[in-house]
């Protein structure tokens, strides 16, 4: 039985990824902050799946001695094949723009938090040769723009700390894996400001996202028009660039 | 936590109603610990209604999709307790693998368990199962004064009635326990029948009640009684080869007029009888293209063009439902107004918990009718005289338009429901048709 785990398991992109999951027969750590709302979510799949083995853990993210523990604890147990790194917050750029404190905790929540996250595992996948690290990463993280520059740094960081790791695990067992949504209709993005036309569903998302990590996909743009539309962006030239209002 | 968005439409008939700011709530505690500081709302399930019932008229819909969990399904009673968000689709998903399917499922599985309890929806076997809150074992409602209740047939018995069916004023729908009902598989034998007088479908109505759990009936409604009768069991074979089921068509764009309209209608439902009456007869077939064949064409509603559509359901009495619905039919034939989606049923005598249900014994029509604004709205008023001098009643689930004094005689009970009210609820359709 596939051992899952998933990091941040009450977003809802992350919690369509677990439905997906359990329509076969696996073994699934959801580990998240609220227990009230984690038993909900382990309850309700293994109504759904009721051959799967569902538990949950919590975690506070951003706690690099409890995140060592409850990795290294993760394994002694077993294995696990795959994680999925879900967890993320959507800052207001604007009033992160007038407070220091808010640009370091979209910055600490976004990006070190995961990374901090991804290394426990990959020490442990290291040791087994075997195992995948998928992050979810964003669009937002392929260049800096002025709407939403402090979440887009931070996937970017992400972005680049996971291609280095991929450097590192080449010709190895171990898969690492860059997630990069569009904008998702999710309770994150429906605070945006402007919330941009054609959002992707979680759901459609998810199936990508199990998909790609079937697969050991290194990077997964989903929808998968992203990756052309981003193709664009990141080698438009600056004066162009500049010039647009996104 | 909670979170704003806007939507372009927010009901299933596309009229330009006024539009709702939206606030997705993902749990109950979210719910619990802001609802008492919230501006007057309204729970807004997937947006099925078709016209007003689940809008709050420019005010605030609280998103309820994201409660969309199980929590316990005994798979050996056939009993399911599960959150308001979850759709009928889901259901069906979860407990046909197991043998139990919907008590009573309406013509779309895309609404979910609160908008099901809101309008107390029925379904093709209401002769023999009644409505949707029949089957409701539990509810657990929250009150805007932030008071939880648990409510069934025993405890706060009168808050669980005024529930059912009571369009949402009565606080929000957290979660439900249902009754399901135990199927021997997917599948289901059907028999259809072309009839070409009224009178052959009664006969035929009161003929196929005693045996067959569902009955329905197509009508022509340019041909004044003709029809496609159809009726159905669960079956325990199934089909000896693969049968496919197709994959859903989507309808990619809103056409500048609407599609359905005299010219098409002429053309499509003279075709529909002839060929249904060609293959009528008796065989196998699935669950899905059975109840939900609308389901799959995505976004149907946009064939009626930018205007959107309305639908016009009634119910009236036995005694006088052969001659009220041979004079809506002549009314809708003389109009040439209508569309193919027509259907005639007759509903039984189970009555339902509910003070303010649409169903009651009697004869149902309903039909869509692409917005071709004054013309429609006077037909409806042909249509709503007949009603009245009928004694019947119109479905506020579909309605847009229903005057104030048919909704007050169609259901009598409306007294006894307003002591139930959620006072911090706001809705279209209390603005329109409550007594002020």
């Amino acid at each position: 039985m596939k051992h899952f785990v998933i990091i941040g398991a009450t977003s809802l992109i992350a919690e369509h990824c677990a439905r997906r999951w359990v329509t076969q027969s696996v073994r699934l750590t959801l580990v998240g902050r609220s227990a009230t709302q984690l038993k909900r979510i382990a309850d309700d799949l293994s109504i759904r799946s009721p051959a799967s083995q569902v538990s949950f853990q919590i975690l506070d993210f951003q706690d690099r001695d409890q995140i060592k523990r409850l990795v290294d604890q993760l394994f002694l147990a077993g294995t696990v094949d795959a994680v999925l790194i879900a967890h993320g917050s959507l800052p207001d750029q604007k009033s992160c723009e007038d407070d220091l404190t808010k640009v370091e905790e979209a910055l600490l929540i976004n990006g070190i938090s995961p990374l901090l996250i991804a290394e426990a595992f990959a020490q442990q996948m290291a040791i087994r040769n075997s195992g995948t690290i998928a992050v979810i990463g964003s669009v937002a993280g392929d260049r800096g723009r002025r709407s939403n520059y402090v979440y887009g740094a931070a996937k970017g960081m992400v972005d680049r700390y996971l291609q280095g790791m991929r450097h590192r695990f080449a010709g190895t067992q171990v898969r690492i894996i860059t997630i990069k949504p569009g904008p998702t209709r999710t309770p994150m993005t429906a605070a945006m400001a402007q919330a941009p036309k054609g959002m992707a569903e979680p759901e459609q998302v998810a199936e990508d996202i199990v998909a790609g990590i079937a697969n050991g996909k290194a990077i997964i743009y989903t929808p998968g028009k992203w990756r052309l539309i981003m193709l664009i962006i990141r080698h438009l030239p600056g004066f162009i660039f500049n010039r647009m209002n996104i | 936590m909670k979170r704003e968005s806007a939507v372009g439409f927010q009901s299933w008939g596309r009229l330009p109603l006024a539009v709702d700011r939206q606030i997705l709530f993902r749990n109950a505690e979210e719910l619990v610990q802001s609802i008492s500081t919230q501006p007057a709302g309204l729970p807004y399930g997937n947006g099925r209604s078709y016209g007003d019932v689940c809008l709050a008229g420019g005010g605030q819909l609280w998103g309820m999709r994201g409660l969309d969990h199980f929590i316990a399904f005994d798979r050996t009673a056939g009993v399911l307790h599960c959150e308001a968000g979850v759709t009928l689709q889901e259901i069906n998903q979860l407990t046909l693998s197991s043998g139990w399917f919907l008590p009573v499922t309406p013509g779309t599985q895309f609404a979910t368990v609160g908008g099901a309890i809101a309008n107390d929806v029925h379904g093709k076997n209401h002769h023999r199962r009644g409505n949707f809150g029949n089957h409701i074992q539990q509810l657990q409602l929250l009150r805007t004064d932030g008071s939880l209740h648990q409510c069934s047939a025993t405890v706060e018995s009168e808050l669980f009635n005024a529930t059912i069916g009571g369009m949402g004023l009565t606080g929000i729908v957290i979660a439900a326990v249902i009754q399901l009902q135990p199927v021997a598989s997917e599948w289901l034998d059907v028999e259809t029948i072309a009839f070409d007088t009224l009178d052959d479908f009664f006969v035929l109505s009161a003929n196929s009640e005693a045996d067959w759990e569902y009955t329905v009936s197509w009508i022509d409604c340019l041909a004044k009684g003709r029809g496609i009768f159809s009726r159905a069991n669960h079956s325990p074979s199934t089909p000896p080869q693969n049968m496919t089921i197709g994959k859903p068509l989507r309808i990619p764009v809103t056409p500048p007029v609407s599609l359905i309209n005299a010219l098409s209608l002429r053309a499509f439902n003279p075709l529909y009888f002839y060929l249904n009456k060609y293959r009528q007869g008796r065989g196998l077939q699935h669950y899905r293209p059975f109840f939900y064949p609308l389901d799959n064409i995505l976004e149907w509603n946009r064939l009626y063009g930018p205007k959107g559509f309305y639908q016009y359901q009634s119910v009236v009495p036995p005694s006088a439902a052969r001659d009220a619905t041979a004079e809506m039919l002549s009314a809708i034939a003389q109009s040439g107004m209508g569309s193919p989606l027509a259907v005639l049923k007759t509903f039984g005598k189970i009555s339902s918990p509910g003070l303010l249900s649409f169903p009651m014994e009697g004869t149902t029509l309903a039909l869509d009718f692409p917005n071709a604004g004054d013309k429609t709205l006077r037909l409806f008023e042909r249509l709503d005289a007949i009603v009245r001098a009928a004694g019947g009643r119109i479905y506020p689930a579909k309605d847009a338009r229903m005057p104030r004094d048919l909704f007050m005689s169609g259901y009598p009970r409306l007294n006894e429901f307003l002591a139930w009210r959620d006072p911090g609820i706001r809705s279209a359709i209390v603005a329109r048709l409550f007594p002020s």
